[in-house]
């Protein structure tokens, strides 16, 4: 096991490498000069040489990646272009919210996904499994931003149960005062988030449906489900125990991508819900074109995703011997 | 167990065989639309008619009118066009780049796999839609640079994909035997492995053009697609929403093109699955 950990955690330090690489090279894309397309129309031949020299764009690339890669070590992506602070302090303010929005809609996604998986397996061929894969099907190819809309017109709109924009106190803080007697902010947080984590949530959940059944259809042919039936236990046991704890494994390695989906898909879900996270903060950071900050949000996306796929990794070889073997 | 094999895989029977028919027959009939737009489509794009904004269905406009009382129907059979060229270039492109990438790996194996699994890897690890709109925030909207970012993100899934069944053709027989006769190394990759890969390639191109019109779509949904004046769904639905509270109509109609459309991608791909490519229908892929 240790010997396994050791090599996924080395394998990590050329993917980091390669993600940080990916991103500096996005700055080459720009076509022209980069500060004078950052300075924009009002520019002058001063500002520009200026700014060159502030971004260090006169050196040579390596020189630049190698500086590049030495501020990160130390914590520091630059400053952003127009908020006049570092990039670093203005992505920590934003990350919670959608850290907080992909984790409720990871949780969602996992239970509905789960469960309808497991049904429609056990009633295979039946009108419930294929209402179980119509939905599937369905929540897969639906756009996520129409979804949002749908959702907060039918609960936002029209029946007004839910607010249509904007977020509570954060969960954790708001858990922590309904502990001390106050639930009021709990409620206000998790009616705010409903609509965004479910819209964000439904087409993991298609997805992870679809994966379970067909998961939970091989291990239940399996002889151990037979002898388990045959010593006489319940079905119910049978398939939500015996069955399903087997099934869940390849699903786990699948949850972990699915969150990188969350992570994406959560841009579009803010911008439509005004929820203000690292997704609000990626359009408007696209739309003015600051390029240290985007460059920032990118990287941070990706390292949080590259973390959750080796947490994932080693999990899976936590829970599957032949893994860590191999 | 009694049941046949067909039935205890993949989705249930209804659905299974309905999946090819339905999503061929969706496809066939969206991609006919938007190649003959401008016979079915019944108006001028950019006729304004003011005094009708907001119509519903009728039998002067079809699927009602927009903001700026112009035809829906007529602008989203000509935004079919623009979805669908857009995608099928993205798909086109990285079908052959990764493919390229798998075979080369697949085949040669050692280092050469290594680095360009692990390049392949370091795509891989960005959300994709992260990464589609960082390329096109830098590179500025447009038709050429919303394809090339789709194919930044599109092309490993085929070159995972295409090495995989490369590196179990390699051992077949009749590729050792052609390698004993002394043929080229392309010669084998293109005439022994490709043919042989074409249907796991086919199923991944039809659901990679589902996924292609959902992140173009997000892209002019959220203003970084093809600038108005082009119809393009992603505009319609999020320029909709302004007046979502009295006029949902213009939102909900473009949403629904784009998941019409992707849905027909989508079961084409998965009929495609189950006729063409046997050996994954055995392990079950969902």
């Amino acid at each position: 096991m240790a010997a396994y950990i050791i090599r996924r955690l080395l394998l990590f330090v050329p993917m980091a490498l390669g993600i940080v690489t990916v991103t500096f090279g996005l700055l080459l894309l720009i076509p022209g000069d980069p500060a004078a397309v950052l300075l924009g129309q009002e520019a002058t031949p001063e500002g520009i040489a200026s700014l060159r020299r502030a971004l260090g764009l006169d050196d040579p690339w390596y020189l630049r990646l190698g500086g590049y890669i030495a501020n990160l070590l130390q914590g520091d992506m630059g400053r952003s272009i127009f908020q006049n602070a570092p990039v670093s302090e203005i992505i920590l303010g934003r990350l919670g919210a959608t850290v907080e929005l992909a984790v409720v809609a990871l949780l969602m996604s996992v239970a509905l996904g789960v469960f309808l998986g497991v049904v429609a397996a056990i009633r295979q061929g039946g009108v419930i499994d294929a209402a179980a894969m119509l939905f599937a099907q369905l929540g897969i190819s639906m756009p996520v931003y129409w979804l949002a809309l749908l959702l907060m017109l039918a609960f936002a709109v029209q029946l007004g149960w839910l607010p249509a924009i904007g977020r509570g106190e954060p969960l954790v803080e708001a858990f922590g005062l309904a502990l001390i007697g106050n639930p009021a902010p709990l409620w206000e947080s998790l009616t705010h988030i409903a609509l965004p984590a479910l819209s964000l949530a439904l087409n993991s959940a298609a997805v992870i449906s679809r994966l379970v059944r067909t998961s939970m259809l091989e291990v239940l042919n399996e002889d151990f489900i037979r002898t388990a039936r045959a010593k006489g236990i319940r079905s119910r046991a049978v398939v939500w125990k015996h069955g399903l704890r087997n099934a869940l494994l390849p699903v786990l390695s699948v949850i972990g991508l699915r969150f990188g989906a969350l992570l994406g898909g959560a841009i579009l879900t803010e911008t439509i819900f005004a929820w203000p996270g690292l997704g609000q903060l990626t359009i408007s950071a696209i739309s003015q074109r600051d390029l240290p900050l985007i460059q920032g949000i990118v990287l941070t996306f990706a390292m949080i995703y590259a973390l959750i796929t080796l947490t994932v990794d080693l999990l899976y070889a936590a829970v599957d011997p032949r893994i860590r073997l191999k | 167990m009694k049941k046949s094999l067909a039935r205890r895989i993949g989705l249930p029977p209804v659905l299974r065989n309905a999946s090819l028919l339905i999503g061929a027959a969706l496809t066939l009939t969206i991609v006919g639309l938007a190649v003959f737009a401008p016979l079915v489509a019944t108006h001028d794009l950019t006729q304004m008619d003011m005094t009708n904004r907001f119509s519903g269905p009728s039998a002067a406009h079809l699927l009602g009118t927009d903001n700026f009382g112009r035809d829906l129907w007529s602008r989203l059979v000509y935004g079919a066009r623009i979805s669908l060229s857009i995608s099928l270039i993205a798909v086109t492109a990285s079908a052959l780049i990764g493919t390229v990438v798998g075979l080369v790996a697949g085949y040669f194996g050692g280092w050469v796999d290594m680095v360009l699994m692990r390049i392949t890897d370091i795509f891989l690890g960005f959300p994709p839609l992260v990464l589609v709109l960082a390329i096109v925030a830098v590179m500025g909207p447009g038709l050429f640079n919303v394809a090339l970012s789709l194919v930044v993100v599109s092309w490993t899934e085929y070159a995972r994909v295409v090495r995989s069944t490369t590196l179990s053709l390699r051992e077949r027989n009749y590729v050792q035997a052609a390698q004993a006769l002394g043929a080229s190394s392309p010669r084998i990759l293109f005439r022994e492995i490709l043919p042989n890969s074409l249907g796991p390639i086919t199923v991944l191109a039809s659901l990679g053009l589902g996924t292609a019109i959902i992140w173009e779509s997000a892209l002019s949904f959220l203003g970084f697609g093809l600038p108005p004046p082009a119809p393009t769904w992603g505009w319609s639905l999020s320029y909709g929403t302004r007046f979502i509270r009295d006029e949902p109509w213009m939102s909900i109609i473009s949403g629904a093109a784009i998941m019409v459309t992707v849905l027909g991608f989508n079961l084409l791909g998965d009929g495609l699955r189950d006729v063409l490519d046997p050996r994954r229908l055995t392990r079950g892929k969902g």
